[in-house]
């Protein structure tokens, strides 16, 4: 039990800070805000390329560099610093979370390799037009036709779905003496499929809208009766978001700390204001209780990889336990910074805005707080000896 | 980063596991589970002197003043155990988590060769004497005062003032002192950190009845009460360096005991809820999970805490640590309370008894006054943490 950074991960650590803070601060995402992409593609390039990072913790057998959660985690928190909008969430973080719980064959091998080498993006494609979370989201048919494999419905809220080359997409399994859930791939330029880029409320990020009609090019990747390929893989998938919240609302917090340190009220700076600073404290809780749980569960991931059967529990239990806390967290945090701000934090302008809106859309994505809380009562044992009573 | 024990740990485990069962259902059975401070003292005070004969009470201590040298995860384990077990609130944390890693620490080697093993064994007993009247969350206001004579048994201490809200002052040996030795000083500079013995003439203590009708604390008189010059620790005058080192263990190691209690709370909590139906209640299952997550983080920030210890520096998760349980716990009340219903409303028994819940409920509004109140923490973390500016004083 060692619960701290090794030196390797303090050194990736260091450089991901050091490139995201120089690449990626504020002004460049202003002016990536107004591209089509929502990021800067040649720079995406570099991550690819030069930094590896798509490929850090996809298998050393796809080509990756066979590092773990905790080092995906790392960076990801450093991206949600300066609320980078690239793929890397949505390609590795959630997308390859769930490939890497469908079974080990050929065609996942190909999709990932190129997910790792930076040839491709993936974005997930798991839930309909209500955008709720679970199985019973899941707005998407397979069928068997001519033996061949037929896809139809519409997945929403895929994220960076409008620059995807690859959809991960959950299905309902209705092929002929079938039923429960397929995971299949699907390249975005087959003919059936449309895709929507949908601005939302977080400018800082966009989604898209997938319509299949009867799309015939599909590659099935998993098929179960239960759905845990796609239950395990989200799993995965929200400590990924979760490290990316992380760096979101310690930004924040760094932000609102310098702010408070210089605007100057009634002749003193309003940071030697008790009711600012016990704010402030507050807020740094939050942001302290959120790291913890996040390398937490990181670790939890990486053995849950190492051995799922033992770790499968766990997992589950830290997957939701760190959506909770990092979704509600983040949203208290940024909206006490705008507070904080005063009239600046209410403008366009202003950064406050942008971490007060990448928390709300992030507090939905792969399930409410209230959602995860409802399943962690379950996990407790709350409806336990019901039956009996 | 790893979280995993090694299987030898595992194994260390089994056996710290196993002794604590055989102690808690056998000859300890009777303060298995209890949860008020003083209850069954007598007893209580037996079972540190179990503990300490078998070398479980201060496992992290050197082996010469009683302890086994244990790893922090060794630590971490027995303490989890320790919790699991059942086994009761420790009446002697005062003297294994304050008094003895501060002497440890800060103190010569006469001052750790006269008190560290009695301590270990439990045969003496400690208290803090840190508030005063006019000294809480302003401790350097102190106002006790120690001067030195020279009398018939060589060079002495003798001390004068009051102390209060001194837990356990009755059933204690010694009590660590903060105290003014320096006439005419303010504030932090002139103050000693000195070991008096409480079985003494000039010491009375007077039980304070709390908010639980239990009388855990008390106030302490000194009225020309005396100890030897060489027990003060640290050189005298700077004793205020030393007081604050004493604050900074209550985050060490014990940290995780607690919450392996804060556990055994939540689980009664949830076994209640399960017997009078308000686990169905929506509302009180999102205040359950909430519970549940507030716990499991507090866990993996001690773990945190206590691996980043090992390298010597204190990170924001220490500093954030006591604003969190804190809170934690009184919420935790709260939903107990609400577990329980109109029902937790009634004494049980022929006196001021409570049952366990409603207990938890009013005694969890200490938590975020003993140890620095919230108040105080925040200024801590905003100042310390967050560099924002000091609070400035009334009267310097
Ligand atoms: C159950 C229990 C056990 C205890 N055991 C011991 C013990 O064994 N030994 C011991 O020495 N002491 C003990 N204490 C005392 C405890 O440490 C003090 O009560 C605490 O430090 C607060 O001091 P006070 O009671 O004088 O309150 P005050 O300091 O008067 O505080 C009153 C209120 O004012 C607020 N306040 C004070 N200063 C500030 C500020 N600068 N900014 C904002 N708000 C402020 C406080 O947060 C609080 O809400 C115990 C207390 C309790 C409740």
């Amino acid at each position: 039990m060692q619960f701290s950074f090794t030196d390797d991960q303090n050194m990736i650590r260091d450089s991901a800070r050091e490139f995201m803070s120089e690449r990626c601060g504020s002004q460049q995402l202003r002016h990536d805000l107004e591209s089509a992409e929502n990021f800067d593609p040649s720079l995406w390039q570099t991550i690819t390329q030069e930094l590896g990072w798509a490929g850090l913790s996809l298998p050393e057998s796809v080509g990756g560099s066979g590092l773990g959660m905790v080092e995906l985690a790392i960076v990801l928190e450093e991206q949600g610093r300066c609320l980078y909008g690239g793929p890397l969430l949505a390609s590795v973080g959630l997308a390859s979370a769930i490939l890497l719980e469908c079974p080990q064959a050929e065609a996942r091998e190909a999709v990932l390799a190129r997910l790792a080498s930076g040839e491709a993006t993936a974005a997930l494609a798991i839930t309909g037009d209500r955008g709720l979370a679970g199985l019973d989201a899941i707005d998407m048919t397979l069928h068997e036709e001519q033996g061949g494999l037929r896809l139809d419905g519409v997945a929403s809220f895929v994220l960076n779905g409008h620059v995807a080359d690859v959809f991960v997409v959950a299905a309902k399994d209705q092929r002929a003496g079938r039923s429960g859930y397929a995971v299949v791939a699907v390249d975005t330029t087959v003919s059936g499929l449309r895709v929507e880029k949908k601005l939302a409320m977080d400018t800082t990020r966009p989604y898209a809208r997938l319509t299949f009609e009867s799309v015939r090019d599909v590659v099935l990747l998993a098929a179960d009766v239960d759905g845990r390929t796609i239950e395990r893989g989200v799993q995965v998938a929200q400590v990924a978001l979760a490290a990316e919240q992380l760096g979101a609302m310690q930004a924040v917090l760094d932000l609102t700390t310098s702010y408070v340190s210089q605007r100057v009220q009634f002749g003193r700076v309003i940071g030697s204001f008790q009711a600012i600073k016990h704010r402030l404290a507050d807020m740094m809780v939050i942001c302290e209780a959120a790291r913890s749980a996040v390398y937490y569960a990181a670790c939890v991931v990486d053995e849950y990889r190492a051995d799922p059967v033992t770790h499968a529990q766990e997992l589950a239990e830290a997957a939701a336990l760190v959506k909770v806390h990092c979704s509600a967290g983040f949203h208290d945090v940024a909206g006490n910074a705008i507070q904080l701000h005063g009239g600046i934090g209410f403008t366009w302008e202003y950064d406050a805005q942008l971490f007060f809106k990448r928390a709300r859309a992030t507090y939905n994505l792969l399930g409410a707080p209230v959602v995860h809380r409802e399943h962690i009562a379950r996990l407790m044992g709350l409806d336990d000896d019901k039956e009996v009573a | 980063m790893k979280i995993r024990f090694t299987p030898e740990q595992e194994a260390f485990r089994a056996g710290c596991a196993s002794w604590l069962q055989q102690q808690m259902e056998g000859p300890f059975a009777d303060i298995r589970g209890i949860m008020s401070q003083t209850f069954r003292a007598d007893r209580r005070l037996e079972w540190e002197r179990v503990l300490g004969q078998a070398r479980w009470s201060v496992i992290g201590w050197p082996e010469k003043y009683g302890g086994r040298d244990a790893s922090l995860a060794e630590q971490v384990i027995f303490a989890e155990e320790y919790a699991r077990s059942g086994a009761p609130g420790r009446v002697g944390h005062l003297g294994t988590e304050l008094a003895g890693p501060t002497i440890l620490h800060f103190g010569n080697d006469l001052q750790r060769e006269r008190f560290l093993l009695p301590i270990a064994k439990g045969e003496e007993f400690w208290c803090q004497g840190y508030s005063e009247p006019n000294a809480g969350s302003d401790l350097s206001n102190v106002r006790t005062r120690a001067r030195l004579e020279h009398g018939p048994n060589g060079p002495e201490w003798v001390i004068d003032g009051q102390k209060i809200w001194t837990s356990l002052a009755q059933f204690a040996d010694w009590c660590f002192v903060v105290c003014r030795t320096e006439e005419g000083t303010k504030g932090p500079a002139g103050i000693s950190y000195l070991l008096v013995p409480m079985k003494q003439k000039g010491v009375t203590v007077k039980p304070i009845r709390q908010i639980t009708g239990d009388a855990e604390f008390n106030e302490v008189f000194f009225d020309g009460a005396r100890t030897k010059a060489e027990y003060c620790v640290g050189n005298p005058g700077e004793g205020w360096k030393v007081a604050m080192g004493t604050l900074a263990f209550e985050r060490g190691v014990s940290t995780l005991a607690q919450q392996m209690t804060f556990r055994n709370e939540l689980e009664r909590i949830v076994e209640a809820a399960k017997s009078n139906g308000a686990a169905s209640d929506p509302l009180i299952r999102q205040r359950m999970a909430e519970a549940w997550v507030g716990l499991r983080i507090m866990r993996y920030s001690a773990l945190r805490m206590l691996s980043r210890a090992t390298t010597g520096s204190l990170g924001g998760e220490a500093l954030t640590y006591k604003l969190h349980w804190a809170s934690w716990r009184k919420k935790l009340g709260e939903l107990a309370m609400d577990v329980a219903g109109a029902p937790g409303e009634l004494c049980v028994g022929e006196g001021y008894e409570l049952a366990d819940l409603p207990y938890l409920y009013l005694f969890s509004r200490a938590d975020t006054i003993y140890g620095g109140t919230n108040q105080i923490q925040r200024n801590i973390v905003a100042e310390r943490a967050l560099g924002l500016p000091k609070e400035a004083r009334g009267d310097r």
